[in-house]
């Protein structure tokens, strides 16, 4: 059997102790393979940032395992890209100076930094705004830089905690796209944590369903849809079929007569 | 790539004065001289007119006393100033980044900073004997105190996310320090190094009333003795404008140490 990418392995995650404890995450057991998208989606307080901060090194868990290539994650490296809601890009630095934070501490000479650089802003349409500020950036624009700047470390995995929630409806399809786009042409493991149900399937193979107080495995649900994605594919009634599926499932309406 | 076409967000708007503003700003001065005349002429105060404390300027000016005093009040506030910051940055990076040096030093800043530095001038004379150590010293103290307490705030609010950030893209917890948290926290020590310098220049001219042979306060408290006005309002003119112009150098220093930052 091929090793998997990431690998949760009975995992719980305990707040607090005593009277005061609170399991944020119980016994969850789950797969991520090499080169796959896998979303992961479930009401609030189901722990889906938790298990997306274990993976990314800045949160131990209470007990079980939590493997990254088959090795037990102790901290964060920049093997494990992340990307956060809030873009958490660097004010005090220009677009292209936060693309090279990570490759300066990786110790590239300044002109190979600067060639990486410039090449993950252009994949993600930036380049003429290399030497802006943040501040003068659109929410969608600082939320592409931060992908760039995940991406230029070349991490094996990608790590994205609810990374469209802040962006209207639209800016948001563009960006799937986008995220489906430059993947396809740079293959990495993602795991995608977010809210938005259509969201989830639209750019996974598989969309991992948690069950909140105390989170949860509640469902592990394929989606068996075509690359390239599309707006066809979006509008498709199979597409329907496994978004429906999904929403129950997050929602609990899975066995009741409805 | 299809290249999304979300467009940037307009430079926020620039906040320097507009010349409409100069205008009314002159205006208002030359409103305000012109009442003090009115009053001074029609006899309803014995305040010295504007054109008596201009003369008086001048005259001291030419005779160098004036340069002297400022020079006088100056040094010490800048003296002060800068050996109160220097030390103010490292100990407030120091009580923010760890729980233990907070926890030593905090209850001594916060006994300290309700003591108005003033009051510690007694103290400081009959340690320090009358020469210029004592008004260095409380000087000192007064810019150590506003500085130390902003930039311990500053770094404590630095927004956790930016840690997280740096983290995984593989920073050390020096790189952290140095990429992060001091450029995060810049913001918060100058205002600090703003609010010093204002109460090291309040308390260098209160502390020249009382104790010194030289500087604006002494030359003022000189003047009373002898019922002499303008001497006094020009040193008060002198005061108000090295006052104005120190902050407006350290406004400058801020806006372009921080133009990063979003305004609102």
């Amino acid at each position: 059997m091929a090793e998997a990418k990431i690998s949760f392995r009975n995992v719980a995650k305990v707040f607090g102790a005593g009277t005061n404890a609170f399991t944020a995450i119980q016994n969850l057991t789950f797969d991520i393979e090499d080169g796959e998208i896998v979303t992961v989606v479930g009401p609030s307080g189901c722990g889906k940032s938790t298990a997306m901060n274990m993976v990314a090194g800045l949160m131990s868990q209470s007990s079980g395992e939590v493997l990254v290539d088959g090795k037990p994650v102790s901290r964060p490296g920049p093997d494990r890209g992340v990307i956060f809601q809030q873009y958490a890009l660097f004010p005090w630095m220009t677009v292209r100076e936060n693309v090279e934070f990570g490759l300066k501490l990786q110790k590239l000479g300044k002109v190979e930094r600067r060639q990486r650089a410039m090449h993950y802003l252009g994949l993600v349409g930036l380049a003429d705004f290399a030497d802006s500020y943040p501040k003068t950036l659109s929410g969608g624009m600082k939320q592409r830089c931060a992908i760039a700047r995940a991406y230029a470390v070349n991490p094996t995995v990608l790590l994205m905690d609810e990374p469209f929630g802040a962006l209207d409806a639209l800016t948001r399809v563009k960006l799937q796209n986008q995220l489906l786009e430059t993947w396809s042409k740079d293959k990495r493991t993602v795991m995608f944590i977010t809210h938005d149900v259509d969201e989830a399937v639209y750019i996974a193979h598989r969309v991992i369903v948690l069950a909140a107080n105390p989170g949860r495995l509640q469902e592990i649900i394929d989606v068996d849809l075509p690359f390239p994605r599309d707006d066809e594919v979006r509008l498709s009634p199979e597409f329907a079929e496994i978004r429906n599926r999904v929403w129950r499932a997050v929602y609990h309406r899975d066995t009741e007569a409805a | 790539m299809s290249v999304v076409s979300d467009i940037a967000v307009s430079e926020p708007g620039n906040r320097r004065w507009a010349p409409g503003n100069l205008f009314w700003a002159t205006l208002s001065f030359a409103g305000g001289i012109g009442l003090w005349w009115l009053a001074t002429v029609a006899g309803f105060s014995e305040l010295p007119t504007p054109w008596s404390v201009l003369t008086r300027m001048i005259e001291l000016g030419i005779d160098g006393q004036l340069w002297l005093d400022m020079y006088a009040s100056l040094r010490r506030v800048l003296i002060g100033f800068a050996l109160g910051s220097i030390l103010a940055v490292p100990v407030g990076f120091l009580m923010g980044w760890y729980n233990i040096a907070r926890a030593l030093i905090d209850p001594w800043i916060q006994f300290f900073r309700v003591i108005p530095p003033l009051a510690i001038i007694p103290l400081a004379i009959v340690t320090m004997g009358i020469d210029e150590t004592p008004k260095i010293f409380v000087i000192f103290l007064a810019a150590f105190l506003s500085a130390v307490v902003s930039t311990y705030q500053g770094v404590i609010s630095v927004d956790k996310t930016y840690i997280n950030a740096a983290r995984v893209l593989g920073a050390s917890d020096g790189t952290i320090f140095a990429r992060v948290i001091i450029p995060a926290s810049t913001p918060f020590i100058l205002v600090g190094f703003r609010i010093g310098l204002g109460s090291a220049w309040a308390t260098v001219v209160a502390a020249e009333l009382i104790a010194a042979q030289s500087g604006l306060g002494f030359r003022m408290q000189q003047a009373q003795l002898y019922y002499d006005l303008p001497t006094i309002f020009v040193s008060l003119v002198a005061i108000g404008i090295l006052g104005l112009i120190m902050d407006r150098v350290v406004v400058r220093v801020e806006e372009r140490l921080t133009h990063w930052q979003e305004r609102v």
